[in-house]
This record gives structure tokens, sequence and C-alpha cells, in this order.
């Protein structure tokens, strides 16, 4: 168990949380975090579909990196997101309905998502199942973790809502308050987006 | 013998062995799981039918439902005929063949209901929609409408129900008989035929308002049918009574009640206009 848990595993899983953000600091998959986080449900449907496949994914490669020809790796790699993606959007349409139809819209993005080419190429060609695992799923989760603050800041000032509840009382609309239309347009993502790697290289800055 | 992972051979044997397993693989996966994933595409087509009458589909056994008040229906040669095949999940071909479906059913408030199944684009992908009007065919009693690809949180919210409601009690045709129930701008809903557009996603919007244009259209012999067929009869005791038919340009608009003839009565302005005296 201990070897399991050791620090080396444990940093491929909080590095990417933190320090090592694909977002923030990889500076990957971006352009889904533009696309899906207008709302915050969405945000989180994206990111938990992102975790799940890239950790599965890396796991796949991983297990298969010693046999991979190395010319035609990016297409092996390729074919085992888009057949994964594929069957277990097949298996939920067969079996749980109500999310295939939620999880249908996310599907092309998942397979182009730049963040699971990215640890399958850079962690899960030379490392072996289980850290590979961990990686997926560290990613995955800090991935998730800036569409969630993107998700939060464009719904509560663009719709003044969260959940699509109403969280921003009548009286600030009856005093003049008004959702700035801008933060719905994908533009306002990039610029939050923004903000958000500014923030988070200072704080981080300060800590070295 | 350690295999050079990097020699021609090996990659092309690699190459093609990968293709065959996953082809097999995702072969078999479709073809096993066609049965269920028919059956749950029958139900959810079903199910937005229902949406579109009112009934919230969670809360109900779809099935069951489905078949006590849900008739489907085929329009042909102005009238409707019961449909005898396999019930149909889309309909956008259906349609352009002719083959016009319609469903009579009774609204979740118990009104007299005739569902009208209609397709169309939207920004990135096809949206399709189910629109329920009421027993006259002049107003709508509720829609549902669903998307392939819009993107989430902007033009996907079409399939939100406050987007869906906005629709309840419009009105359908114009005064010169043409559809004129529309989507417009977000917050520029004023008249009576209009309902909001979704913000940030215009491309989407204009989509909802074609689809629910051509769609009713394609329907139009439907849903003027008893009007049309009526006007026939009625023109003849208007004939009787403006004998100068010709002269009468607002002919068409000869309606009232149906079938009782004896309300039908020539538009009272057009005919005086006619002098028919001289």
């Amino acid at each position: 168990m201990s070897k399991l848990f050791s620090d080396e595993n444990k940093a491929a899983f909080t590095s990417p949380l933190n320090v090592n953000n694909p977002v923030a600091v990889q500076v990957l998959g971006i352009c889904s975090a533009l696309a899906v986080t207008s709302q915050l449900k969405p945000a989180i449907v994206m990111g938990l579909s992102v975790t799940v496949i890239t950790a599965f994914s890396n796991v796949i490669i991983s297990l298969l990196r010693k046999t991979i020809p190395n010319r035609i790796r990016i297409i092996v790699q390729l074919v085992v997101v888009a057949a994964l993606v594929t069957i277990v959007s097949q298996l939920l349409k067969a079996y749980v309905y109500d999310v295939s139809v939620q999880l249908s819209v996310y599907v092309g993005l998942i397979i182009t998502n730049c963040i699971l080419m990215g640890r399958l190429e850079a962690f899960a060609m030379q490392n072996s199942p289980w850290p590979s695992f961990l990686d997926g799923i560290g990613n995955g989760l800090g991935y998730a973790a800036i569409l969630v603050i993107v998700g939060f800041v464009r719904e509560l000032f663009g719709f003044g809502t969260l959940f699509g509840y109403n969280v921003i009382p009548q009286f600030m609309y009856d005093a003049g308050y008004k959702n700035n239309g801008m933060m719905v347009m994908p533009a306002m993502s990039l610029i939050i987006v923004g903000c958000v790697i500014w923030a988070h290289r200072a704080y981080n800055k300060e800590e070295k | 013998m350690k295999l050079n992972t990097n020699s021609n051979v090996y990659t092309i044997c690699y190459a093609a062995v990968m293709v065959i397993i996953v082809a097999f693989l995702l072969a078999f996966v479709a073809s096993a799981l066609k049965k269920t994933q028919d059956a749950n595409v029958a139900n959810d087509t079903k199910g937005q039918i229902l949406t579109a009458l009112g009934y919230d589909k969670a809360a109900i056994n779809v099935a069951d439902v489905y078949a006590e008040k849900v008739q489907d229906m085929v329009f042909v040669d102005g009238e409707l005929k019961p449909y005898e095949g396999s019930f149909n999940t889309t309909y956008g071909s259906l349609i352009k063949n002719g083959e016009l479906h319609v469903f009579t059913a009774t609204t979740a408030k118990g009104e007299q209901a005739y569902v009208i199944p209609v397709v169309g684009r939207g920004l990135w992908g096809g949206l399709w929609g189910y629109i329920a009007v009421n027993e006259t065919k002049d107003k709508v009693l509720g829609t549902y409408f669903y998307h392939e690809s819009e993107t989430a949180g902007l033009g996907a919210r079409i399939s939100e129900k406050w987007f869906q409601d906005q629709f309840i009690g419009k009105p359908i045709f114009g005064e010169g008989g043409e559809v004129v129930l529309t989507v417009v701008k977000a917050g520029a809903a004023h008249a009576e035929n209009e309902v909001d557009g979704v913000t940030g996603a215009t491309l989407t919007s204009n989509g909802v308002a074609a689809m629910v244009k051509d769609g009713l259209t394609a329907y139009k012999e439907f849903l003027g049918g008893a009007k049309c067929a009526f006007d026939k009869e009625c023109e003849h005791s208007c004939e009787a009574e403006c004998p100068n038919k010709g002269n009468c340009p607002h002919m068409d608009e000869c309606q009232g009640e149906c079938p009782n003839k004896a309300e039908c009565q020539c538009p009272e302005k057009p005919c005086e206009k006619t002098d028919v005296e001289q």
C-alpha cells in the first residue's frame, strides 16, 4: 500500500492540481474551456468526463507503451481515445439514456481535448499504469477546477444564477443592477482564464 | 529476442492489427447494443411528444401514458388516417417525402391537441421539436425542442423549459394566413406572435425560428385544413348572396362556423364595395 502512494505517485496526482495545472500552466484544453463554461453545470459535467477519460486512456496507453511503434504513436493514442469515448458513449446510450443525452454534446469535445493527447504523450508513454492513472485523475481534476472557476464567474455575472437558480436578489435588479451580457460571450471566458492564470502564477511565484 | 519496434514491418503490422481489433470491438459493441438503444430512442421520442403536451416525462411511465393519450396519425389527401407502421423517431425525411405525421392527443390539462413534428438546423447541427396546437389549430399549447450539438450553456438552452414555455398560447397564423410565430432577439419580444431568443445564441435562435416557420408551413394544409374544406362549401352560399363574386376581392376571407352553412356569409364590407346593383 505504501508503495502505491509513494511520494512520486502523490506528486503525479497533486502537481497538476496546482503547480502544474493543465490549463493555467501547461495551457492545454483552452478551447473547451471557452466552449462549455458559460454555466456551472456543463462545466462540471465536462470536467468530470475529461477526468474519467484521461485516466483510463492513460492506463491503456501506459500498458501498451512498450509495444507502440514510435513513428505512429500519436495515431495509436488517437485511436485509443476515440475508441474509448465511442464505446463509453454507446454503453451510456444503451443503459443510462438520460445521461447519454446530457453528454452527447461533449463527446466530440472530449476526443479533441488537447489535455488527453498531452498527458498520453508526456506521461503515459514513459510511466507504468498506476502513476499514469493518478496523473490522469489529477490533470482531469485540475482542468475541472479551472472550468468550475470560469463557469462560476460567468454564470453569476452573465445570468445572475448558479446551477440555474437565481442567486442575485430581485432588489439588486430593482436598484439598477444588470446582468453582464459580455460574460455570456466566449471571448469573456478567455479573459477570465487569463485572469486565473495571472492570479495562479503570482501566487506560485510568492511560494517559491 | 527483443522486437525492433521501429522497423517498418512491425509498424505496419501493429497498425493493421490495431485497426482490425478496434473495428471489431466497435462493430460488436454497436450491434450488441443496437436493440436496447433503439428502444431507448423510441421511448425518449415518445417522452418528447408528451413533454410538448405538458406532461413531466420524468414523473410518468412514458410508454403507458403515450399508449393511452396519443395516437400516431398520417395526414393524407386532406384527412387524418391512423398510422399503421412502426413508430418513427425521426421525421425530417418523412416530412420531405410528404408523409405528414400528426399525433392526436390529450394534453396534461385534458385539452384536445394535435402534435406536429418539426425539424431544422441550428448553428452546429440539427434541431428538432414537437409543437402541440389546440383543437382549432390556431394557437400553440406547448412545445419541445432539442438539438444535436448546440453549444452547452448557449444554444443548448433551447431545450430548457423556460424557453419552450414561452410558446404557450402564441398564435400560429397571421391575418394573411402565413405563419407568424417567430423567435426574436432576447428581450425584444413584444408582439403577440414573438418569443424571446437565447442570449448569446442568435444563430441557434434563428434556427428555431426558421424551423418553426418551415415546419408549420409544411403542415399548412392540415392546420388550415378545416378552413379550406369549409371554404368550398362556404363559397357556394356566398356566391348565392353575392352573385358578383368576381368583384369581391375578399372572397377568400369568407368564413364562419363550419359546418353551419347558415352562418356562412359573404364578408359585409368587401361585398358592399362590389356594386352588385350596377
